[in-house]
């Protein structure tokens, strides 16, 4: 049912049946590195290059996610799957292999949430029993395509992220689990003119506070009616600016934030600077760490606002700024 | 315009808020790095000239080694960490350039001979090259129209 | 004493180029650039050979010496072939720097694969 202006409230909710994470080798060294599914010591996960890296992390944590729900491919009605590359050939190779219709996506960092939004619409729609939402980002293919060769001598600023090598998955479906997604608030596209690309937590931000805004109206809760309100990676500068911003909204959020950027890396030790962002990072944090606590019922109910910096290299060439996507998602403990 | 300016208030905000590198420091470890790839630059020519090649050939030598000294480490993934330490210091001598030049022929290599690093190989060099030579260009035509007016 | 000079004036071009790249929204390809295209300017002003010759490899080594470069070969062509010499002088001067860079980076991507950032 259509909450609001933004939002959808289901009626019969979806469950997050099972999900799966994948992550690299920094990424395992992290705060988090015990909690993924998977950790690949060596970053081309046996493949020749890191675009083949990064589709076989797609499909390992659709596998894994599968498995965990003891449900065969044959099982999913329809895959929604994303990830950074151009045309998304990551996830069209990554997910060849398992046969399952496919709705290819893209939302830049923000596309787990575009993924999970699509997934549970469609189970609560009642086409389809079991839906599966995946992303994944690399740092190796994502610094090669927007940014520089590895091995060129620049310096990164402080501002700018890491990109988190990793992936997750998340089956949604009737079948009962812990979790299940209770409401979704579809972000709109928030531009404040930005264009400076290493420093995507400012670009976000705002994408971040109008949905996180739009959502709390939409359903009539305060900040504290969620235990955690979770973005995806809008990092230390994003952080932040977002605080500002809802400062400025009259919204205190600064109790109950985190930011899975933040949590995915050691700021210290692991010198990633504003900390971590990509596909791969809310996905990865939500399966590995916030999923877990859920289930657990530690949390009760969640907001997660994966969010998304839409640039391609051929705008950011032609002076354009970097517009900014959120969405938000509403998990609930049961 | 009202737009404009928000979003030039916006970039100002932004601007406060996100934390930059230590000028003062990072300039000091440029100034390390640099002097330390100039001073083995000049002891190169100084060996040249000892064996009595002209300057300019000795200039060539200095070139070719520290090029080949700094594809030798980008090629050992041991270049962009003295970048990450030395920032300009690694990037602006004739090193850096080579760096440019070696970084993405390496990256690129899996996209083929041609497309990958036969093109890509100029991404970040190709520029330097064109500007140089452009530059160089108008200059000397300027040179030559002065040399024929008489004024030089 | 010629080492002392090559060191503080080499450090001290990138020192300043180091505010380029950390106080500006210059991406480092566009210093290179910028470096390039002032040295060869400041050659032909006759400004950046007295450094030069003070300073040695200090300042033939920074990018700007590659302008130099450029320009000086540019001008040497010009006096000994006329009006071809603005077509001939600059890749002739810089024919060691670009070759080398270009077959050693060549040979390297040959040997090695795609490394990780640390």
């Amino acid at each position: 049912m259509t909450q609001g202006l933004q939002s959808i409230a289901f009626e019969q909710s979806p469950y997050v049946v099972s999900s799966a994470s994948v992550a690299g080798k920094k990424e395992g060294e992290g705060p988090l590195g015990k909690m993924f599914d998977m950790v690949e010591t060596e970053n081309l996960f046996g493949e020749d290059t890191w675009e083949a890296a990064e589709s076989t992390m797609q499909k390992e944590a659709c596998i894994l996610a599968m498995g965990k729900a003891h449900l065969h491919k044959e099982d999913i009605r329809f895959l929604f799957g994303g990830d950074l590359l151009r045309q998304g050939i990551a996830t069209s190779l990554g997910v060849e292999e398992l046969g399952i219709p496919l709705f290819g996506l893209f939302g830049a960092c923000s596309t787990s949430g575009e993924a999970l939004a699509l997934a549970s619409m469609s189970v609560a729609g009642g086409y389809g029993d079991y839906m599966l939402a995946v992303t994944s980002s690399h740092f190796g293919s994502a610094e090669k395509e927007f940014r520089f060769p590895l091995s060129y001598a620049n310096q990164r600023p402080l501002s700018a992220q890491w990109t988190v090598t990793g992936s997750g998955a998340f089956l949604v479906g009737k079948k009962r689990s812990h979790v299940r997604i209770t409401g979704i608030t579809v972000g709109k596209i928030v531009d404040y003119g930005l264009k400076d690309s290493q420093n995507m937590g400012a670009c976000m931000a705002p994408a971040a506070a109008d949905t996180i805004e739009r959502n709390l109206k939409d359903f009539g809760r305060e900040p504290d009616d969620y235990s955690r309100i979770i973005t995806g990676d809008l990092g230390y500068v994003g952080q932040s600016i977002l605080f500002d911003l809802m400062r400025g909204k009259e919204i205190d959020i600064k109790k109950n934030h985190v930011d899975c950027g933040m949590m995915i890396f050691d700021q210290n030790k692991q010198d990633t600077h504003a900390g971590g962002s990509g596909c791969g990072c809310a996905a990865s944090v939500l399966s590995a760490y916030v999923l877990p606590k859920l289930e657990r019922g530690e949390w009760k109910r969640i907001l997660f606002v994966p969010t998304g910096a839409l640039m391609s290299t051929v705008s950011f060439n032609e002076g354009a700024s970097v517009p900014g996507i959120a969405h938000g998602i509403v998990l609930e403990h049961c | 315009m009202d737009r404009k300016k928000q979003q030039e208030a916006y970039e100002n905000y932004v601007k406060q808020k996100t934390p930059v590198h230590n000028l003062p420091v990072n300039m000091t470890k440029a100034f390390i790095t640099g002097g330390i790839i100039c001073a083995i630059g000049q002891s190169v020519l100084n060996y040249c000239e000892k064996m009595g090649l002209d300057k300019d050939i000795s200039g060539g030598w200095t070139s070719m080694i520290l090029i080949l000294l700094s594809v030798v480490l980008t090629a050992l993934n041991i270049y962009p960490r003295i970048a990450k330490w030395g920032g300009a210091g690694a990037l602006v001598p004739i090193t850096g350039f080579a760096n440019s030049v070696a970084a993405p022929a390496i990256e690129f290599q899996k996209e083929g001979q041609v497309m990958g690093i036969g093109c890509k190989i100029f991404t970040i060099a190709g520029p330097v090259i064109l500007y140089g030579v452009f530059t160089s260009w108008v200059l000397g035509f300027l040179y030559w129209i002065g040399k024929i007016a008489g004024i030089i | 004493m010629d080492y002392i000079n090559a060191f503080w004036v080499g450090g001290l071009i990138c020192a300043l180029s180091q505010i380029l790249l950390d106080r500006t929204k210059l991406m480092p390809g566009r210093v290179m650039v910028l470096l390039v295209c002032s040295g060869a300017i400041l050659g032909a002003l006759h400004i950046y050979q007295p450094i030069q010759d003070y300073a040695g490899a200090g300042a033939s080594v920074p990018l700007a010496g590659f302008g130099n470069l450029l320009w000086k070969g540019v001008k040497e062509a010009v006096d000994k072939e006329g009006f071809i010499g603005i077509f001939l002088g600059g890749f002739k001067a810089s024919a060691v720097g670009i070759c080398a860079a270009l077959v050693f980076g060549y040979l390297a991507s040959l040997i090695c694969e795609p490394k990780m950032k640390k």
